[in-house]
């Protein structure tokens, strides 16, 4: 992190085509290393096609995607995995028939939880600790939204991607939820996140970017756009920052 | 790329609007029908008109199969059981009643109702789940099926099969004139294979129809992506099922038919496992999804299977000394040829015959 | 395999709801069988017999159940590895017959395990080549895997009839495997009771290696979520080549098994139990190898029950059944799998 700002992640003109439909028409998004930058835009921008073309679990047809450095766009889900990119999908991605204690073993990729790192998860997410053994299929929507999260920072991660991880949540979780993430900020890690909640969007993010139509419209710094309701009213339309 | 010279209204109607869209398969097509039609005069001979009703019945068969895999692409391995069962219910209702018209009427309307409702039964259970599971619970049924058919013997003759007779101006000693026509002496065998060309000529174009209705266009909808087009609004369970239920009664009636023709039938004509490949086989290489492929699949397979197995014979006699070829090449091994040759198909030319002088039409 | 971390567990870890409604149903199947049956005894025989059936037709069903909820492949070709399984059995055993007929417990058993043996290693290399050449080149499409796989089965049929004749084999099980024990009345095959104790281990096997070691967590994982496992990192291809060639071998191994137990069969004895497989696989549910188990039970003791009463409809009882449960539970017994 000597270089602050320099991008981690960077998507060049990608595009990205699911069967017969065109999602992603060019989108250039640049993830500066350490910080949060959120991913906003109206259901059906491409927002999720985005972070899945990142992870390669869609192909890119045309463009590039560079992480660290690196040109990752022919790379396979594994690869980008274990180059230290945490996924944690908009469905959450649960392995329900699994203990919560056997998907955070599963997610370390290394074979070994490390009691440190295990220790941080229990205390942002008492739960897991309380369920440890018990079925993962059993938790509560929050609750798998947490172990989600928590498979994800099981391990260093340099970027982490979420999706939108408040989806129908109760607002108490959702505001333990920002301090989870601010304290994962100043880890030093990277998030990437897909957010429909403003308000959480600005309590964590630092850079956004907008998307619409399969492109991105808007990249700037959070405060900017917190600051201006016209710009906000334009890009997310008019219920965004009135509804908080 | 072939320019089309634009067809007759009254062929495009009677064809559904789906024409051949190939000059080649144009010419093929119209070499085949003129060839069928003319069989029995141009090469006269048991065998060649048994290989030409065949061709016929498989056309029937074949293109009825082809409605499921091709336009709804599920797949079906209780196809021989409705083939069965139309035939079983000429043999049946011909041996347990005076042989004759009314026992054609009473046979076809048992096989088709008994056809409607298995095709409905296992259609809405398997369905449901998932389109993977109908291949499966077909399987079983068709497996279940043909083991019954050899255990009521009393009533089937079992593993011997039924030998039964027609009304009497299909019976192979009735003269319909007192002179040979063109030098053929027309008899019941002849009407019989007339019969049964017109009766697959309806048969076909009324498949063609329901392929080019709107129903059959929801169906290619439903086999391109079924999750969109239940989104839409259709309910795929009931489309397939109703599918399901066509493709049965159409090859319910090829089985009507491969009964009037062989006034025999047993396990081994109608539901062994060798005519469930055979059907496979040639709707693959014919073109799935084409209907036509049906017809060219048909003839080139039924040619090949007629003489090619002579043709195994002399290599097997020829290879005596070298022992495994000898084995490889003995007819019995002729399913083992047919196995290889539709894996490779499936591989290698996915679109069959007619797909792929389709697309050199279109140019690609 | 990964030392679990000591977290310390508190006293409220929800109880895991265990269905148990599907593990008696083979108990209320006996039961229900009893009156239809009449003679306790025979009973008692059929019930074993029963039993160690669904031994070995889940030893064989266990590994298409698994490639199935893995990776979403449907192979029509399994019993193809059945009866490789099967002929392989009896090319071992036919040129041993010293061994087989001999007295010796000791001689008997190491041509029983040489059999096994053998039939394990042959379907397991043929399924790697079968994996190669039939089912990746149309990985991901249902229909032409359908299409493929069933021409592979006829492939491989044709070449058993052509390597070892189309006519009934038969042949004898190892000598210490023959006659019966006799409980009370009841005459208990002594080779059921075998066949039992392989299916139970082959089972307690699976379990183990699906629950205690890493492996058996990334494939219960993949069977619900490949794309998440592959997102977490690990490349589930060489996995599922895994467990299709370890499927394979069960199927092997199940296969020398089934021979032995029908002691004459022909190169369609792969066709015929894909049959049975099929409904094993959708009573249990995809992808849980406990449904599997029951599903197998279930077949087993059906098809003896009724082989018994009613002959003429065995194979009917068994769709039946498979009806019946689908009635019940659309899914199938247990469901993993959320596609």
């Amino acid at each position: 992190m000597i270089d602050k700002g320099a991008p981690l992640l960077a998507l060049d003109k990608v595009e990205t085509r699911i069967g017969p439909y065109h999602i992603l028409h060019g989108v250039d998004l640049v993830v500066p290393e350490g910080g949060a930058t959120m991913l906003l835009g109206r259901n059906g921008a491409g927002k999720t096609t985005t972070a899945r073309t990142v992870m390669a679990l869609w192909r890119a047809s045309a463009g590039t995607v560079t992480f660290g450095g690196r040109d990752i766009t022919r790379e396979d889900a594994p690869t980008i995995a274990r180059l230290g990119v945490g996924y944690v999908p908009e469905n959450m991605g649960i392995f329900s028939d699994l203990t919560v204690a056997e998907n955070l073993r599963l997610a370390a990729i290394s074979g070994q939880l490390d009691p440190k790192r295990l220790e941080v998860i229990f205390n942002a997410f008492p739960a897991m600790k309380r369920f440890w053994l018990g079925r993962a299929g059993t938790l509560s929507g929050g609750q798998k939204q947490m172990l989600s999260i928590a498979r994800a920072i099981v391990e260093p991660r340099r970027l982490l991607i979420i999706d939108e991880p408040t989806k129908g949540l109760a607002p108490a979780i959702i505001a333990n939820m920002i301090g989870v993430f601010r304290d994962l900020k100043a880890t030093g890690v990277t998030i990437l996140m897909i957010e429909q909640n403003f308000a959480l969007a600005r309590a964590i993010g630092d850079t956004v970017a907008v998307m619409e139509d399969g492109r991105i419209v808007h990249h700037g710094g959070m405060a900017e756009l917190a600051d201006d309701d016209a710009l906000q009213r334009r890009l997310l339309g008019l219920s965004m920052s009135a509804h908080q | 790329m072939t320019t089309h010279a634009p067809a007759p209204s009254f062929i495009r109607r009677l064809l559904s609007g789906d024409l051949p869209r190939s000059r080649i398969l144009t010419v093929i097509l119209i070499a085949i029908v003129v060839g069928l039609v003319v069989a029995p005069f141009l090469v006269p001979g048991a065998r060649s008109l048994n290989t030409s009703a065949k061709i016929l019945i498989f056309i029937a068969l074949v293109a009825s199969y082809d409605l499921l895999l091709g336009y709804t692409g599920i797949v079906s391995f209780a196809h021989t059981m409705f083939f069965g069962i139309g035939a079983y219910g000429i043999a049946i209702a011909s041996t347990r009643m005076e042989p004759g018209w009314t026992a054609l009427a009473v046979g076809t309307s048992c096989a088709i109702l008994l056809s409607v409702i298995l095709a409905t039964v296992i259609g809405l259970f398997s369905l449901r789940v998932r389109a993977v599971f109908f291949a499966m619970i077909t399987l079983a049924v068709a497996t279940a099926f043909s083991t019954l058919m050899s255990q009521l013997s009393e009533w089937t003759g079992g593993e011997d099969g039924i030998t039964f007779k027609m009304p009497t101006i299909f019976q192979p000693a009735y003269r319909l004139f007192e002179e040979p026509v063109l030098g053929i002496v027309i008899n019941g065998r002849i009407l019989s294979y007339y019969a049964i060309l017109i009766a697959v000529v309806v048969l076909f174009l009324l498949m063609l129809r329901i392929a080019n209705s709107p129903f059959g266009r929801v169906l290619q909808a439903i086999r391109e992506n079924p999750f969109r087009t239940e989104a839409i609004g259709y309910r795929t369970v009931f489309y397939r099922t109703i599918a399901s239920v066509i493709s049965a009664v159409f090859a319910t009636l090829a089985g009507v038919l491969m009964a009037i023709w062989l006034r025999y039938n047993g396990p081994d004509t109608t539901l062994s496992l060798e005519i469930m490949v055979d059907i496979l086989l040639i709707t693959v290489i014919g073109g799935m999804g084409t209907l036509y492929g049906a017809i060219v699949g048909s003839v080139v397979f039924m040619i090949a299977q007629t003489y090619l197995q002579d043709v195994m014979v002399l290599v097997s006699k020829a290879s005596e000394h070298i022992p495994l070829v000898a084995t490889l090449a003995h007819p019995d091994r002729w399913l083992l040829w047919l196995g290889l040759l539709f894996v490779l198909s499936i591989y290698y030319f996915p679109q069959g015959v007619v797909g792929s002088l389709r697309d050199r039409a279109r140019g690609t | 395999m990964s030392k679990p971390v000591t977290a310390p567990v508190t006293a409220d870890i929800p109880r895991q709801p265990v269905d148990w409604l599907p593990v008696a149903l083979p108990l209320i199947v006996a039961v229900a069988a009893f009156p239809l049956v009449g003679n306790p005894w025979t009973w008692l025989t059929l019930t074993i017999a029963g039993l160690a059936m669904g031994m070995i037709i889940f030893t064989v069903s266990s590994g298409l159940m698994l490639v199935f909820g893995l990776m979403d492949v449907l192979n029509f070709g399994h019993g193809a590895f059945i009866a490789l399984g099967a002929y392989v059995g009896l090319a071992v055993l036919i040129p041993l017959t010293p061994w087989v007929e001999a007295t010796s417990v000791l001689l008997n058993s190491a041509v029983f395990a040489l059999a096994l043996c053998a039939g394990v290693i042959v379907a397991g290399v043929v399924g790697f080549v079968f994996d190669r050449l039939l089912i990746q080149p149309v990985y991901g499409n249902h229909l032409k895997q359908i299409l493929m796989t069933t021409g592979g089965l006829i492939i491989v049929e044709q070449l058993i009839r052509a390597i070892w004749g189309a006519e009934t084999v038969s042949f004898n099980l190892p000598a210490s495997l023959r006659g019966s024990w006799l409980l009370g009345e009841a005459a208990v095959e002594r080779y059921r009771i075998v066949a039992l104790g392989i299916g139970s281990a082959v089972f307690l096997g699976l379990l183990l290696v699906l629950t205690r070691t890493r492996i058996g967590l990334m494939i219960r994982a993949g069977v619900e979520n490949r794309e998440m496992l592959e997102a977490m990192g690990y490349r589930t291809r060489h996995l599922f080549v895994g467990v299709f060639v370890v499927g394979a071998m069960l199927a092997g191994l199940g296969g020398v098994m089934w021979g032995l137990y029908l002691q004459n069969f022909t190169a369609s004895i792969g066709a015929q139990i894909n049959v049975l497989i099929f409904i094993v696989i959708i009573i249990g549910g995809l992808g849980s190898t406990t449904g599997c188990l029951i599903g197998a039970l279930l077949v087993g003791l059906t098809s003896n029950y009724v082989g018994f009463a009613a002959p003429k409809i065995a194979l009917f009882s068994n769709i039946l059944l498979m009806l019946l449960i689908l009635l019940w539970r659309p899914q199938g017994l247990y469901r993993v799998v959320d596609r």
